[in-house]
């Protein structure tokens, strides 16, 4: 066995360069066996997914965008405790923490609230860390099929508070459902 | 009698001009539609209802693009280029009988432009003109991919010129005319020529994929070695002319092959029709059939360039000088002995 024989991988096939016989170098043959392929697959189902008026099936662990909760009353979940930001593999959230005044108890839950919290969604990978990491479980990726509007401006990526806490509606909404059942 | 001649001859050719320009129009939408079938994809859809409209779309984008001239000394050979390949794409079309004749308010009408008594010759020299029209672009557009495009093209289409008219000679020993409307005639019901002569029609077949430069024969424009082919340096409208004669050229000779091989416009039950349903029916009918036999044919040229892979240089040589028209002139040595056999009363 020579060395350019020695196949590793056990895929190496020795190439044949046997002559062709008369019907073969006629192609004739061939030609006829690639036009019964070929027409085969004008019959098959078609692959293509028409874009706007078919969408593709979401997979059952799909992250969408982010989405900042509330709980049953209203208030805002997150303490700015940091965790999700130093948990970000693409270092994505900043954060600025604040202590609550008494006169806004049914704002926030916690005595302490993140005053800016910002994800910067150039960065953002959608990897779900952030939430796993959160430990009064404020942060979520929804199941959203809305995606990161395109934009030419950087700054427009940043996501703000105003974009990122749950609707109040929503949470009203949640909570009379919960009260409901 | 003869003013109306002139006007009945007019309205013909314009309206053969107007579908043969239908066809190249809509041979581009088909040729996108079948290569994505052929490859499980869906194909433009999005200009009218399933992308109906698309030609229309890509005429008017080809219209909109600058109008480009590299620096060569000759710009009027440079526009002479796609100019004589659409002129010889369309001439062609002169000679081809679209049907038996129609009784029109008591006049007979020839479907045919006109039918010259060497109609075949006609077609053959039309077509090795068409070769000017890629050389002149090629050599005038003043680049190496272009020339050497222009050359493959040129090289090629000589070659299997050659096979290609060898085939025929077959034929007309059969038929004994080279006017294509005797021939067509002489196909009645289902006694088809390439029945008679399979190897032929073959050779004819082959040969005319080389003649109209489409794959597996299409070296010209090897986008890998030769950029675009003697076409790189059109723009525009011309580059439009250029892909639009191919298209044209390749209606042409789907038609010349129905015509020459399958019957023309004769199709089975025609002598049933004709005494059941009038003259004018059974032409009509005729007609519809010569139209269905070119749209198989275009399909099959494009079935053919989505299962083929493109020859190299010298198996197209190869193929050409070494197979084609030693095969063709032992067909003719062989319908020779064939004919002299049957006493002259094969196809009479």
């Amino acid at each position: 066995m020579s060395i350019q024989n020695i196949s590793l991988s056990g895929k190496k096939i020795e190439v044949s360069n046997k002559k062709m016989t008369f019907l073969e170098s006629l192609y004739l043959v061939a030609i006829a066996k690639g036009l019964v392929i070929t027409i085969k697959h004008l019959f098959t189902r078609k692959v293509t997914i028409k874009y706007p008026e078919e969408t593709r099936e979401l997979s059952p662990v799909y992250r969408g965008q982010h989405m900042l909760m509330r709980d049953d009353e209203g208030r805002e979940r997150c303490t700015a405790c940091g965790l999700c930001a130093l948990s970000c593999p693409a270092e994505a959230i900043t954060m600025k923490a604040e202590e609550r005044k008494p006169e806004e108890k049914h704002l926030y839950r916690e005595e302490k609230y993140a005053s800016i919290y910002e994800i910067n969604m150039l960065r953002c990978i959608f990897c779900g860390l952030c939430e796993e990491a959160c430990p009064k479980q404020a942060i979520y990726l929804t199941k959203s099929r809305v995606m990161v509007k395109s934009n030419t401006d950087r700054e427009e990526f940043i996501y703000g508070k105003e974009k990122l806490v749950m609707p109040l509606d929503m949470a009203i909404r949640n909570t009379q459902m919960q009260t409901a059942n | 009698m003869d003013q109306a001649i002139i006007i009945e001859k007019g309205i013909f050719i314009v309206a053969i001009f107007a579908i043969t320009m239908l066809f190249a129009m809509y041979e581009t939408l088909a040729e996108r539609k079948i290569a994505a079938w052929l490859q499980d994809r869906i194909g433009p859809n999005r200009a009218g209802p399933g992308g109906i409209l698309q030609p229309l779309a890509d005429g008017l984008k080809l219209f909109s693009k600058e109008e480009f001239f590299p620096a060569t000394q000759n710009r009027f050979l440079f526009i002479c280029g796609p100019a004589i390949s659409m002129i010889t794409a369309l001439m062609t079309s002169a000679v081809i009988p679209w049907g038996s004749s129609l009784n029109i308010m008591g006049r007979d009408v020839v479907l045919q432009a006109t039918d010259i008594n060497i109609g075949i010759l006609y077609v053959f020299g039309v077509l090795s003109i068409g070769v000017y029209g890629i050389m002149i672009g090629g050599w005038a557009s003043n680049n190496k991919f272009s020339l050497m495009g222009a050359m493959r093209a040129a090289s090629q289409m000589i070659s299997y010129e050659v096979a290609m008219g060898l085939s025929i000679i077959a034929l007309t020993m059969m038929t004994q005319s080279l006017s294509l409307s005797d021939i067509a005639a002489g196909q009645h019901g289902w006694r088809w020529n390439v029945l008679y002569q399979p190897v032929g029609f073959l050779i004819f077949l082959v040969c005319s994929f080389a003649e109209t430069n489409r794959t597996p024969f299409d070296l010209a424009e090897c986008e890998a070695e030769l950029i675009g082919g003697y076409h790189t340096e059109y723009s525009s409208m011309k580059m439009g002319f250029y892909l639009f004669a191919e298209y044209a050229s390749m209606f042409i000779s789907s038609t010349v092959l129905a015509v020459l091989y399958f019957g023309a416009y004769n199709y089975p039950g025609m002598d049933w029709v004709k005494d059941n349903a009038g003259a004018n029916i059974a032409s009509i009918l005729g007609i519809g059939v010569l139209f269905i036999k070119i749209c198989f044919f275009i399909f099959f040229y494009m079935w053919i360039r989505w299962t083929v892979p493109r020859f190299r240089y010298d198996q197209l040589m190869k193929l050409g000088w070494k197979m084609l028209i030693p095969l063709a002139i032992a067909n003719i040595v062989v319908t020779g002995i064939l004919i002299l056999f049957f006493d002259n009363n094969l196809h009479l």
